[in-house]
This record gives C-alpha cells, structure tokens and sequence, in this order.
C-alpha cells in the first residue's frame, strides 16, 4: 500500500540513484500481449521527460536500498557518508512501478541497490522483484537490471530470464585508480558477470535457434558506464577501453558520466567546482564515431592527442588534422566518406545519397536540406564552376587547418573549454 | 500564373490534380477558398472536390510510388498546415510527369513535403512521451491533449498495444474529438455534444474530484517528487529541457503541475 511515507523513500532513493547515467529503453521491440501490461518500441526508445539538468526521464531509476557495505570513494552511498538511509518494500516498489507504467510516466524500470549483507543476498532480492513484475503484474515493459559484482552465476541466470537488460559498472577505466578509490572492487569483479552475461545471452541464441519459444535471456543486451574527470585516465584511455567493450557482442552502449563532486571530503578525489561537461559531450561524440561513423578509436585519439580538444567536435578535429582527406565531392563521393565530413551527420549524408541520383546537387541544395553549411563549406566541392563567383575558393587546404580552425570556434566555446581546462589544473595539484 | 483553389480536403487536392491534367495546366498554386490571392494572377479555377476523381489519382500513386511514399503523403496531410497544399500539389504532379522522385530532395517540393511529415511524425513521438494519464474512480484513464498537428489516428494503436488491458479515452482539446478503447474492442472516435459538461478541464486536463479516483493524487505526488528528486542540481540545463520538452506541451504535464489539496 501506498502512503505519504513512501514519498520520502522515494526521494531518497531516486537521489541516491541519479547518478547512473544510463537510462535509455532501446534494444528490443516487443509487442504488447493479450492479458499483458506494456510493450518496448525499440529504435529510440521513448522518453518520457526532461528533467531540470536537461537528462531525459525514461525509465524509474530508483534503488531499492542505498544501505550499502563497500566504501567506495566516488560514489554518494558508501557506507561512511551521513546520508539519509532508506529501503523500499518490495510491494510498494512493484506497485509504484505498474501505477507511473500505466499512466504513460514511464517506459519501464531501472533497478539497482546497494549491496546489503553479500552479493547474492542482494541480487535475489533484486531478482525476486523483476520476476514478480513479470509474473505477478503482468508487466511487459522494460526492464533494466543493475548486476552486482560478486553475484554468482546461478543468481544471474535466473535474472536474465526477467530483464530486457543488464548493466554492470566499469565506473573507472584503468584497474590501478580503481583500486585506489574502491579498494573492496577490481576489474575482475566487473569483468566476471560481464562475462557471464554474455555467455548467457549467446547460449540463448543458439537455443533459440532450436527451439522458437525458448525465453529470451537479456534480449537488450547490456550496457556500463564510465566516470570522467574523478581519477587521472586521459580520453585515450577511456576511449580505449570503450571500443573494446563495443568489440563484445552484447555491450550496446557506453556511458560516460561526468564526475559531481559528491565527497569532497575524500583526498583522494579531486574537487571540482563544476561536472567537466564539455568533456563528456565530447567522449559521447567520440562514442557516436565509433558507433556510427565507422571511426576507429586511433583515429580520435593517439599518442600525440591524448585527450579530446575542447574547443572543436572530435570530427572537426579529425579533420584538421588530415586536410589532404579534402575536398570531398559531395556527387561523387561514397557514403563513409560523406560522412567524415563535418558538419554532415548520417540524415544529412542519406539525404545526399538518394538525391544525387536525380540531379547533381549544388551547395544551395545541401543547405535547403539542412546540412551545417558553416562547417561543411571549408571540405565540400559541389557542383558550381566556383563553389561562390565572388570570391575566390576558401577551402581547407588554401586556408591551412592552422588558418580554418579560428574561423570554426566561436568565442562562447572557446571559453567554455577554457573555464573547463580551469578545472583540470585545480585537479592536478 | 494560373491559380487553383479548392476545399482543404484530400479529396479535393487529388481532384485538383486530376483536373490540371484533363485541363493540360501546370497551376502554380493551390490555394484555399478564401485565401489571398498573389499579385500576378491570370486566371482562378475552382476546384470541385470529386470522390471518384480523387480515387483514380490516388490508385494511380500508388501504382507509382512505394509504401513508404504514399504513407509520408498520407502523415503529411494531417499537419494541417496552409503551406503544404502547393507543395504536395505539385509533388503529385511530378509523379504523374516524373515517376518516383519521391527520395530528390533537391527538388524544393519534395523537401518541403517531407519536412513537414517529418514535423508531423516528430509531434506524433512527442505525444507518446507526454501523454499522462489520470485514473477516474470507474477505472478509465484519461489524458488531454492539443497538438499542433492532428497526430491522434497516429498514436492510438501505439497506445491500444501497450494498455491493452485499460480502457482509456484520449481526447484532442483543440480538435474537439477523442479516441475511447474500453479495453477490449478497438478503439473508436468520439466527440462531446456537450463539451463544457465533461468532468474533465480542458485547459489543464485534470480530472474533477468528483470522478478522479482515490490513490490518483498521492501518484501523481510520488511523480513530482521522482521528477524533482533525479535532477542533478550541479548539472542544471534548463535550455536543453525546454528544446527536447516545449513549453506548449507542459499544460498537461503532470511533473508541470502543481500539487492540489
């Protein structure tokens, strides 16, 4: 039953699981079923609201405790903060899921906890409420599942049997900072049910093969997060050990979470006036070239270029860095190099495609399509005899990448990096 | 320049297209009954919308386009907007002259035609996010909407798949029509006779107190608190909500609303 002091609960133990960035409902279609409640939609997945910070709300991402046993410096629940302490009833959790379900508040529920008494302790109760939603409630939404380190395999079995995915948390790229700040985890603790996972969903592939009905074992696969800015990993680094999760056959998507100075009265953490989130939006637009781009991650960062630039997109960076890649002709090149260019994104790229078959297109065409012009025009060759008659061609290679790069940074940017590099040298004392 | 002017239906404008080809014209415009007419206009002809007319252009398109073509015609239309009549006029006479130019995007028609249906299929995903029910004593759900393009037909089977199990009743406050699904049947269109009688507001969507049943208020409640509570206050970015969440659509948001008591 529902009452007012379930209102606190709730408060506390949202606040207490804000900080996993992961939310998205993507990765499975599934249509709703007669005597069922819900459906997925795949693609997107929905949203269902934006919250203050800009985040989009789409799942219930809620702990079901944030009693927790391991001390770990980053985050907001370890066992030496004064925080206020909270648990939620298994009941009144599955009813306030199926109640925000059906009003349309929500695609679905993320659920993670604390670690109380052991791993398996905890996971069994964490699975024993994603099968009562399903089997109790009818409830045919989406599931996601934190996993917790050190949970066996038997408990995650059973787990992936009611989730439609499953996450466990890198938190920190390099084994040695996360030693320092958590000394209770090590990457094998992460790796392992990682590793388990996807035997489990791989396994049920093949099943399926056999037998059609087979339950599907974590259909959306899985997912992880990385905190950005807490410990002294470079974008290389982090984006190293992105694209080899990606290598995995079930990790669908990387997060990566700008550290809040959440205990900033640990020394070992470094104290951050602000979230380094021009850093983040820069890893994510990375991720997107790794993804979508067919970029491969020595072509964002190397050994000269450890870290991300601040002031341009990873793709404009690219691409001052190899003009001789430039002009592209936008009639006759292939769609991968299309979309090398800045300024032009997938839509953009697929428009061009299918136009060209009708008619040459001209920089005026690109622009009424929505292509950013002020970006693209430095790397592009259309279909004019000079790209405008007046002037003279400015392309990358006449102007030199030294010459482009001031005319593509505008002032606001240039000084929202530099208030962020303000940050890094407050870390590094 | 030749004018067309016809009813702002679909049959009508398909009629316009039979008849600029009976006729061996290329009008330059489809305007509205009524519209304001351009400066260099030689002559009008009205458009009297024919049923069988419309059918032939419209088995004719399909013969000419694919699926996916026909659907975006089809989604385009219910923006409701003035613009779109000269452009998807136009569009379909390029097909009949053309064949399937359906993917030129250069082709300043064919643009902006898809454009719009891409707004429309846009507020159509927005109304699946923003939708917030409110449960009557009776057990029916409620939510109100008023989009700025007629995206209701769009959304129902969405919505019938995911509540199959709930009656619910969607009503369009601008449109002054509904969908009820009664949770079994498949939904049906409805209107008030009587619309300022419903025990509902239509400026806030809120059901009265009367009829809205007794848990309803402590979950919408628990909502606003959840909404408040995982925004992360270090992180405020109050530009990036109001892009990805309009403010036209938080009169019916329930997290927008204030609590009563």
């Amino acid at each position: 039953m529902l009452t007012e002091k379930t209102l606190e609960k709730l408060k506390i133990l949202t606040e207490s699981a804000k900080y996993d960035v992961s939310c998205s409902s993507s990765g499975i279609v599934r249509k709703g079923k007669q005597g069922m409640v819900g459906n997925t939609v795949g693609g997107m997945g929905i949203c269902h609201s934006f919250a203050d910070d800009g985040r989009c709300i789409s799942l219930l991402k809620v702990m079901l405790t944030n009693y927790c046993m391991y001390d770990c410096a980053y985050c907001i629940n370890r066992r030496s903060n004064d925080i206020p302490r909270a648990t939620l009833s298994v009941t009144e959790l599955e009813e306030i899921t199926m109640e925000f379900y059906r009003r349309n508040y929500i695609e679905g529920l993320f659920l993670s906890s604390g670690v109380v008494r052991n791993p398996d302790y905890t996971m069994e109760r964490l699975t024993a409420i994603v099968r009562d939603l399903r089997t109790k409630h009818h409830f045919n939404g989406y599931i996601h599942l934190k996993s917790i380190p050190g949970a066996s395999q038997e408990m995650l079995q059973e787990a992936g049997r009611y989730a439609d995915r499953m996450s466990v948390n890198i938190e920190i790229p390099k084994e040695e900072s996360l030693k320092l700040l958590a000394p209770e985890k090590s990457h094998k603790s992460v790796f392992q049910p990682m590793a388990l996972i996807q035997q489990g969903v791989l396994e049920n592939k093949e099943d399926r093969k056999k037998y059609r009905h087979a339950p599907r074992f974590v259909p959306a696969g899985q997912s992880t997060q990385m905190i950005v800015g807490a410990t002294k990993e470079t974008d290389r680094d982090i984006l190293d050990m992105s694209s080899k999760l990606y290598a995995q056959p079930t990790m669908r998507r990387v997060y990566y979470s700008g550290y809040v100075s959440v205990n900033t009265y640990d020394p070992r953490l470094p104290v951050l006036k602000q979230p380094p989130l021009v850093r983040e939006n820069r890893l994510y637009q990375a991720d997107w070239l790794l993804r979508f781009y067919h970029f491969k991650v020595d072509e964002i960062v190397d050994e000269q270029h450890t870290n991300l630039d601040l002031e341009v997109d990873p793709k404009l960076a690219w691409a001052l860095r190899h003009p001789e890649y430039f002009p592209v002709n936008i009639n006759t090149a292939d769609y991968e190099q299309l979309l090398r260019v800045p300024g032009l994104g997938t839509k953009s790229a697929w428009l061009i495609v299918n136009s060209r078959r009708f008619s040459r297109l001209k920089s005026d065409d690109l622009k009424k399509m929505g292509v950013v012009m002020k970006k693209a025009k430095y790397f592009i060759t259309c279909n004019e005899l000079k790209p405008v008659f007046s002037e003279p061609v400015h392309g990358i290679n006449e102007l030199t990448p030294e010459g482009l790069r001031p005319l593509l940074v505008s002032k606001a940017e240039k000084k929202r990096a530099a208030e962020e590099q303000q940050l890094e040298i407050d870390f590094t004392e | 320049m030749i004018v067309y002017t016809f009813n702002r239906t679909m049959d009508g404008l398909l009629t316009a297209v039979f008849d600029a080809f009976a006729r061996k014209e290329q009008p330059e415009a489809l305007l509205t009954e009524g519209d304001e007419l351009p400066l260099f206009c030689d002559y009008i002809y009205k458009v009297v919308a024919d049923e069988e007319k419309a059918q032939r252009v419209w088995t004719g398109l399909e013969k000419r386009l694919t699926g996916e073509a026909m659907k975006l015609i089809s989604v385009s239309w219910l923006s409701e907007l003035q613009e779109l009549n000269t452009p998807l006029f136009r569009y379909i006479c390029k097909v009949f002259r053309q064949g399937d130019i359906a993917r030129n995007f250069a082709d300043p028609d064919v643009l902006a035609v898809t454009n719009i249906a891409r707004k429309v299929m846009h507020e159509q995903l927005r109304m699946k996010q923003f939708i917030r029910f409110q449960k009557a004593k009776d057990g029916t759900y409620l939510a109100v909407i008023s989009p700025d393009h007629n995206v209701l037909s769009l959304i129902t089977d969405h919505f019938q798949d995911r509540f199959n199990d709930q009656p619910w009743l969607i009503y369009d406050a601008r449109r002054h029509y509904g969908y009820y699904y009664d949770g079994k049947a498949d939904a049906v269109r409805i209107t008030f006779e009587d619309e300022s009688s419903v025990p509902f507001s239509l400026a806030d969507g809120q059901l009265s107190d009367q009829v809205l049943s007794s848990d309803d208020q402590l979950l919408q409640d628990l909502w606003r608190t959840y909404f408040k509570a995982i925004c992360i206050r270090e992180r405020l970015n109050p530009r990036k909500q109001l892009s990805d969440m309009p403010r036209r659509y938080w009169k019916y948001l329930t997290e927008k609303q204030t609590t009563k008591h």
